[in-house]
């Protein structure tokens, strides 16, 4: 996080009076990162977008300078701020502390709020996408028929054509059987504890699509003693960021943070298996809304490896445990990088026997959540993921490695490898292969 | 528990990487951890090690015969010239065939794209073909996008300051980029895969139609200058297939930020981390320490009876996004760099140091949960004077408890620094800038020193442009400096981390 949150053009008691350069000071300031901004560029090199399409005129653009264009009354934002893919690389990039995503977000914001017709077909299909929790709870009800829908080619068809959402990549499928579902029947918490308690920030992918992982983070806490806690929870906003839709982020945001808060007042640490929600909950929340408790929040989520890291002898306990799985192809997702957690997995999953996963690199996957979804991006998204495929193919893996549920999917989509979530990997060592009768229909595959 | 190695490195720029490898060549286990992207995105690529004496003098032609005159307190003069010459050999291990200049240790002389001519150490292989000492004629080739490199200028510049050789510069179009502000990294992400790029007469690949570009204005040029933008991750393929096309040598010119050539550099450095098995985490900065319990830290280091009873680190806390995280090792290097990399920071006011208890403010707690509520009672205390927002981050909140105008914003090592702020600079941009010698003063350990000439710790060494006492940009020694003590520090931390081990 930046200086930016605190207003600089408030000096009510300061003798260094400062021009004044605004009506009044606004709701979110955004000047102390535009004025540490002093140009070098080195956000611009890291953006994988701006290396392969020329149209997109880099984050320094986005954030710093198009901040200082809006001062001018007639400017609006610029299109381009569409095209950049929130993979947050810019931020860990800056050597002068800009908050370049929070400046994107609001930007994206801004141009989605006045600038976008919310009767166009654009706006409806980024709201659809955006809203994957909501699709996917509906779709979820039937997930055999949803599964089946989305796989034909017409719907494929219709989707291009008509909203823009690609037609060449397979729509995940739905689990047969969601996380929630799962801990219902299995009646909760298998361990309680008073001392030793996490709530477990599920997202909306490993609930309706890969429950396995859930499954992983449940038993993998559980072996430690700890009773985990479900909260009721909506989606962690970062798909509604990247697609300007700040309002709908917000209220998920409103029911997240009272539910996240009430569960840490309870003793509990917050634990996310996807490293976009613990990025959402620990910086983007903060810097977007000003919401009771959602600095408590902030600060008590973790994720779930980087907490049994810090709370258990991680090491120790893996030390003797063995799975085979010789050759796995890692790939940090960038909003792992940008949490300081881009060498943990490998790290971690050394001290298992068996185990021998490769880092493919700092390359972005090129997916960003919705963005390589869309017709007009999917070319972009792949050629930014080149990089990715042929550190895969070269490390002579089969299977790929990640935390995030959407560069699991690219690595899928590029390279054919089955993709697991560090969890399983734990999870097989730890306790071993799923135990069947807890594993429910059909949530072993994806 | 805390995240442990033997050795903990902060920073992530040519002298943290370099002291994470020296401290892996003894066995230890390293992990070097990086806030923002380094400083080397910045730089040139590359490697002075003096090329100006402090008094101005020079260029020099034979930089290790002015290093024993440096002064008391540069950080040559503390590591002493026999190490800037092992970590020179400890470079070139480490660079292979990346780099040249190794075969003397008289500077070499490089145009840049100023039309300056730098004396340096070592230099890309890229660069090898356009020494100012070599007789060829050149052609200089800037492109319309890239308005850092105005290749005609740069030409003139060269001439006028007497280079044995005719230098010519054109302004070309690049093909296949027809955006004004396209990035570096575009340019060299084209060349690097030859994409095919549309020619105005078709498409041709990318390196083919550059040729074709530049062909029509070889004239009698035995040697052609570029932008440094000539690929990235295959720039030795771009390079040779250019020469293949043209039939001449093809070299680049260093130029400002962005910098490839640094950026080449890094990975260079991150993929010998890598094969030394030197943990890295980036992304997150070091926003705290805590200290060994005093009781029975002092014996801890005992062996060579200079640790006297300087405390000793226990761990650093690192700043996940609002959770701290603590990091555990035997021995620490500071390697965050200086007023640009923010390793020494500055503000307006001092904050008071009445109050605050530097023994209270870091305690000796084994439990890391307790240190967050621990801080924030010291907080309610009242002790920071700077004023401080509901929602300050915890970095801001670490900043906060520094002392001095001029801090070390980590550990709040000692920077020596002149009260009044209108003493820290001169009128002249290019005169004698006191501030650009701000930065921590060390013993020949490099381990910080307080005001009283004291260590600080005695498990805790600097490198690199957090040191004071050389103005770098002056002199052109800034990679030296961070090879020479980069490589001394992190020796000296491996070592007594595998000592302590044993």
């Amino acid at each position: 996080m930046s200086d930016t949150e605190q207003p600089t053009d408030d000096h009510a008691d300061d003798e260094f009076e400062p021009i004044q350069v605004f009506p009044e000071p606004e709701e979110m300031d955004l000047r102390p990162g535009a004025d540490n901004c002093y140009k070098c560029s080195t956000c611009d090199t890291n953006c994988p977008v701006a290396e392969v399409d020329d149209e997109f005129p880099g984050p320094k653009f986005q954030g710093p300078e198009q901040w200082r264009l809006k001062r001018q009354d007639d400017h609006d934002i610029d299109d381009s701020v569409m095209k950049c893919s929130n993979c947050m690389r810019c931020d860990h990039a800056c050597p002068s502390e800009v908050p370049l995503s929070q400046m994107h977000n609001t930007a994206r914001g801004e141009y989605v709020a006045e600038n976008m017709s919310k009767r166009s077909l654009e706006y409806w299909r980024n709201r659809l996408l955006s809203n994957y929790g909501t699709m996917a709870r509906i779709g979820s009800k039937v997930p055999r028929l949803t599964n089946f829908v989305m796989g034909l080619s017409i719907t494929k068809l219709v989707n291009d054509r008509l909203l823009g959402i690609t037609s060449e990549r397979e729509f995940p499928e739905f689990a047969t059987e969601t996380f929630r579902t799962w801990w219902a029947d299995r009646g909760g918490a298998a361990i309680q504890s008073d001392d030793r308690r996490v709530a477990y920030f599920h997202g909306c992918y490993s609930n309706y699509n890969t429950p396995e992982v859930g499954k992983a983070m449940v038993r993998v806490f559980e072996h430690f003693g700890y009773e985990v806690l479900v909260p009721d929870q909506r989606c962690s906003g970062t798909p509604m960021y990247a697609n300007g839709m700040l309002g709908d982020a917000r209220r998920a945001a409103e029911t997240n943070v009272p539910e996240l808060a009430a569960a840490i007042e309870d003793g509990a640490a917050v634990i996310a298996s996807c490293t976009s929600c613990s990025m959402s909950l620990r910086q983007e929340y903060p810097e977007l809304f000003d919401l009771e408790g959602v600095h408590e929040v902030s600060d008590n989520t973790w994720e779930a490896l980087e907490y049994l890291r810090v709370h258990e002898d991680l090491e120790a306990a893996l030390s003797g445990t063995a799975v085979d799985l010789p050759d796995l192809a890692y790939h940090a997702p960038c909003h792992a990088r940008n949490q300081g957690l881009d060498g943990q997995a490998i790290e971690v999953l050394d001290a298992i026997d068996g185990v021998d996963a490769h880092d493919v690199g700092d390359s972005c996957s090129g997916i960003s959540g919705t963005y390589g979804w869309k017709s007009e991006n999917y070319d972009t998204s792949m050629k930014i993921g080149e990089e990715m495929f042929e550190h895969m193919e070269r490390a002579d893996a089969d299977t790929g490695l990640t935390e995030c549920p959407t560069c699991a999917m690219q690595m899928e989509h590029g390279t054919g490898y089955e993709i697991k979530h560090p969890l399983q990997v734990l999870e097989t060592a730890l306790i071993g292969e799923n135990d069947r009768s807890e594993t429910g229909g059909g949530a072993e595959s994806r | 528990m805390a995240i442990e190695d033997d050795v903990l490195v902060i920073g992530g720029g040519l002298a943290g990487a370099t002291a994470a490898l020296a401290a892996a060549e003894h066995d230890a286990d390293v992990r070097l951890l990086s806030y923002k992207q380094s400083t080397l995105r910045h730089a040139s690529g590359l490697i002075d090690v003096l090329g100006y004496t402090p008094a101005g003098e020079g260029p020099l032609a034979e930089p290790f015969e002015a290093i024993p005159d440096l002064p008391e307190g540069h950080p040559y003069e503390r590591v002493g010239v026999d190490a800037v010459r092992e970590a020179l050999l400890f470079f070139d291990a480490v660079a292979g065939d990346a780099y040249s200049g190794a075969h003397t240790e008289s500077n070499a002389l490089v145009p840049t794209s100023g039309g300056t001519v730098k004396p340096t150490a070592r230099y890309p292989a890229a660069t090898e073909a356009g020494l100012a000492s070599d007789p060829r004629d050149t052609l200089l080739v800037g492109f319309h996008g890239l308005p850092d490199f105005d290749a005609p200028l740069a030409a003139d510049h060269l001439e006028a300051a007497g280079v044995p050789f005719a230098a010519r510069g054109v302004t070309l179009p690049f093909p296949g980029i027809r955006r004004d502000d396209a990035k570096v990294t575009r340019y060299a992400h084209i060349l690097d895969r030859d994409t095919p790029v549309d020619t105005g007469v078709g498409e041709a690949p990318a390196r083919t139609a550059l040729a074709e570009t530049v062909r029509p204005h070889l004239e009698s040029a035995a040697r052609v200058g570029f932008p440094p933008i000539l690929g990235d991750e295959n720039a030795g393929v771009v390079r040779r297939d250019l020469e293949e096309r043209l039939g001449i040598p093809v070299f680049e010119v260093p130029s400002g930020p962005p910098s490839l050539p640094g950026m080449r550099l890094e990975d260079l450095l991150y993929g010998a981390l890598g094969e030394a098995g030197v943990r890295v985490t980036t992304g997150v900065p070091v926003v705290d320490y805590e200290l060994e319990p005093a009781a029975d830290g002092v014996e801890s280091g005992a062996g060579d009876g200079d640790d006297t009873d300087a405390a000793r680190i226990d761990r650093v806390l690192v700043d996940r996004k609002g959770r701290e995280v603590p990091y555990r090792a035997s021995e620490y290097v500071l390697a965050t760099g200086g007023l640009v990399g923010k390793g020494i920071r500055s503000r307006r006011e001092p904050v008071p140091t009445d109050g605050v208890d530097d023994a209270a403010t870091h305690g000796t707690g084994d439990d890391p949960a307790s240190s967050p509520a621990y801080r924030s009672s010291v907080g309610s205390d009242g002790a920071p004077a700077e004023p401080r927002t509901a929602t300050g981050s915890e970095v801001d909140e670490a900043l906060a408890r520094r002392s001095g105008r001029v801090f070390e914003p980590i550990f709040d090592c000692h920077v020596p620094h002149a009260p009044d702020r209108y003493d820290w600079f001169v009128d002249d941009a290019f005169g004698d800038q006191p501030f650009a010698r701000y930065g921590l003063t060390v013993d020949r350990e490099l381990r910080p020193l307080d005001g009283e000439g004291d260590l600080e710790f005695s498990n805790l060494r600097a490198a690199g442009a957090v040191l004071g006492g050389y103005d770098y940009a002056a002199e052109k020694s800034g990679s030296g400096v961070s090879l020479a003590t980069g490589y001394v520090a992190g020796s000296r931390a491996g070592e007594r981390a595998t000592e302590d081990a044993e």
